[in-house]
């Protein structure tokens, strides 16, 4: 499937349930396998609600899997997932820290003393260009400079896995493609093994290595698996023009859109 | 332009208020104005007591004991509503224990605590201090234990992912949270303060703004009484933009 030896995740026959044992019991995810080398960019794509940010909790470890394996670089896992970054679909800084503070967070919890910590934050949020808001408060900035404030706060304790949810979900289409942007050119530095979620078919392809393809829920499934042949590094603006990628993006599209229908088709009105 | 205008109309209202209760109490536009000035003073009066007290010292005295008073119930009730806010957030069988009794406790009207109170801590500041505490626990406490129920779960996942353990979490993430519930609250609970220290003087004191209206009600002087009621307004007034000029510095995040 890919030439990565070392995984850095590994799901076998994993199932995520809500309310388990409840009459309702709802299984969000059923027999999910998918394996994500050391090195190897990975985008979620499915319908909404299918369990994609469920299935990426239980690659953080902020969720148990009802049944199944969830191993990390070989090892299974316990509790948090320490060797993972994790950029939230919704806000998640701490809106009484400042910019700075939120950055420098990760490192002064792991013991890294003061001065040093802001230090190295102050030179992330120079690389995410946003060194002139080193003093603000996370609350007063747009939504793309909170999403460029959270790459920062995540890439700061150099994760060796870096899982992202629909984190440019929110933005708009311009903010998007600069933020696709910073993203790849931070990430190959030293690519780090990577759990893209998102529900955008172009952003996909533009950015990863390989897509899997989520069925509409519950009892939600991996249906499709695509590598993606585009040569790196990639202009994410231009390569949307590229023969392979609409050819691929036909062949993704094909797979996808039934399950999308079904997943509109059964959510309610007004949860759309 | 704009503060200034509002500014204007505020001193405005205060002039006619002013001028109407000067003229009733000193002309027979609205009656006799014997009568009137009888039950509602006249404001040339009032202002003359507020200024002897202030230019012979002796109001200072009474303001500092109110002042005192209201600031140990404030600084021992956050704490101890802080305290119990966590320890009930954190733990749902003791909120779900003790909810029917915090609640009962609440309910009491505190003024029937005044003699209780002067009973066990005698008719020094602590029976007034307690008085206060009470009111300004359950504020302090209900806020509290808000602020930790509802910090955000998206917050505490990424305080997780980060390397936080429970005590860090604590620190960083439950701790600010119900901080800037209290915060936001200050001017409700600082004011409760300042009411159980009032009430509590009224009800049985040797100094204080409470007992200086007391007296003079206890001798009919409706002058002392507008004079003594005008300066604790004052107070509160000044207090509660303190309280802003506070919670302007402790809640700078907050969205504009
Ligand atoms: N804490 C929860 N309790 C019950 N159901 C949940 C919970 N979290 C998610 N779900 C359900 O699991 C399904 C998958 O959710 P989610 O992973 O958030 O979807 P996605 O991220 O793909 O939009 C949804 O139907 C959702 O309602
Ligand atoms: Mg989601």
């Amino acid at each position: 499937m890919n030439t990565n030896a070392v995984r850095a995740v590994s799901l076998k026959k994993v199932a995520i349930s809500f309310g388990i044992g409840q009459r309702n019991q709802f299984d969000a995810v059923v027999e999910t396998d998918l394996e994500v080398g050391e090195h190897e960019f990975v985008a979620i794509v499915g319908p909404t609600g299918c369990g994609k940010s469920t299935l990426l909790n239980a690659a953080a470890g902020l969720l148990a899997p009802a049944s199944g394996s969830v191993e990390v670089f070989g090892t299974p896992l316990k509790g948090i997932n320490r060797q993972a970054g994790y950029l939230f679909q919704q806000d998640a800084m701490m809106p009484w820290k400042t910019v700075e503070e939120n950055v420098a967070l990760g490192l002064e919890v792991a013991g890294t003393k003061k001065a040093e910590a802001r230090a190295s934050a102050r030179q992330w949020l120079a690389r995410v260009g946003l060194a002139a808001f080193a003093d603000r408060y996370p609350l007063k900035l747009s939504g793309g400079q909170r999403k460029r404030v959270g790459l920062a706060q995540v890439l700061i304790r150099n994760p060796k896995l870096l899982l992202m949810d629909e984190p440019f979900g929110p933005l708009d289409a311009q903010t998007r493609l600069l933020m696709g942007d910073l993203l790849l050119k931070l990430w190959s530095e030293d690519r780090k093994a990577v759990m893209f979620v998102t529900h955008d078919l172009d952003e996909a392809i533009a950015l990863a290595d390989r897509i899997v393809i989520m069925s509409a829920g519950p009892r939600s499934r991996i249906i499709g698996n695509f590598t993606v042949p585009l040569p790196r590094p990639r202009d994410i603006a231009e390569i949307r023009h590229d023969p392979h990628f609409i050819g691929l993006h036909r062949d993704i599209w094909r797979a996808l859109r039934d399950e999308v229908m079904k997943a509109y088709r059964d959510t309610p009105e007004g949860e759309q | 332009m704009r503060r200034s205008y509002l500014l204007a109309l505020q001193v405005l209202v205060a002039v006619v208020v002013l001028v109407l209760w000067h003229l009733a109490s000193s002309t027979h536009v609205f009656g006799n104005p014997k009568t009137i000035s009888f039950f509602f003073a006249n404001p040339i009066g009032v202002g003359q007591k507020i200024y002897t007290w202030f230019v012979s010292g002796s109001i200072w005295y009474h303001l500092w004991v109110t002042l005192l008073e209201a600031l140990l119930a404030f600084v021992i009730g956050a704490l101890g509503g802080i305290v119990f806010g966590f320890w009930f957030a954190r733990k749902p069988l003791v909120a779900a224990v003790f909810d029917p009794y915090v609640k009962a406790a609440n309910a009491l009207p505190r003024v029937v605590l005044a003699p209780i109170f002067a009973l066990w801590f005698g008719l020094g500041i602590w029976s007034k201090v307690a008085l206060g505490i009470t009111l300004v626990f359950f504020i302090v406490f209900f806020n509290v234990y808000q602020g930790v129920k509802e910090v955000s779960q998206t917050v505490l996942s990424n305080g997780r992912m980060l390397g936080m353990g429970e005590r860090q979490l604590l620190r960083h993430v439950y701790l600010p949270s119900a901080l800037s519930w209290v915060f936001s609250s200050l001017h409700t609970s600082v004011g409760f303060a300042v009411v159980g220290a009032v009430v509590g003087e009224y009800l049985g004191s040797s100094a204080g703004l409470g007992y200086l209206i007391q007296q003079a009600e206890g001798v009919f002087d409706v002058t002392g009484v507008f004079a003594g009621m005008f300066v604790l307004m004052a107070f509160v007034l000044i207090v509660d933009w303190l309280m802003t000029v506070v919670e302007r510095r402790l809640l700078v995040w907050r969205e504009a």
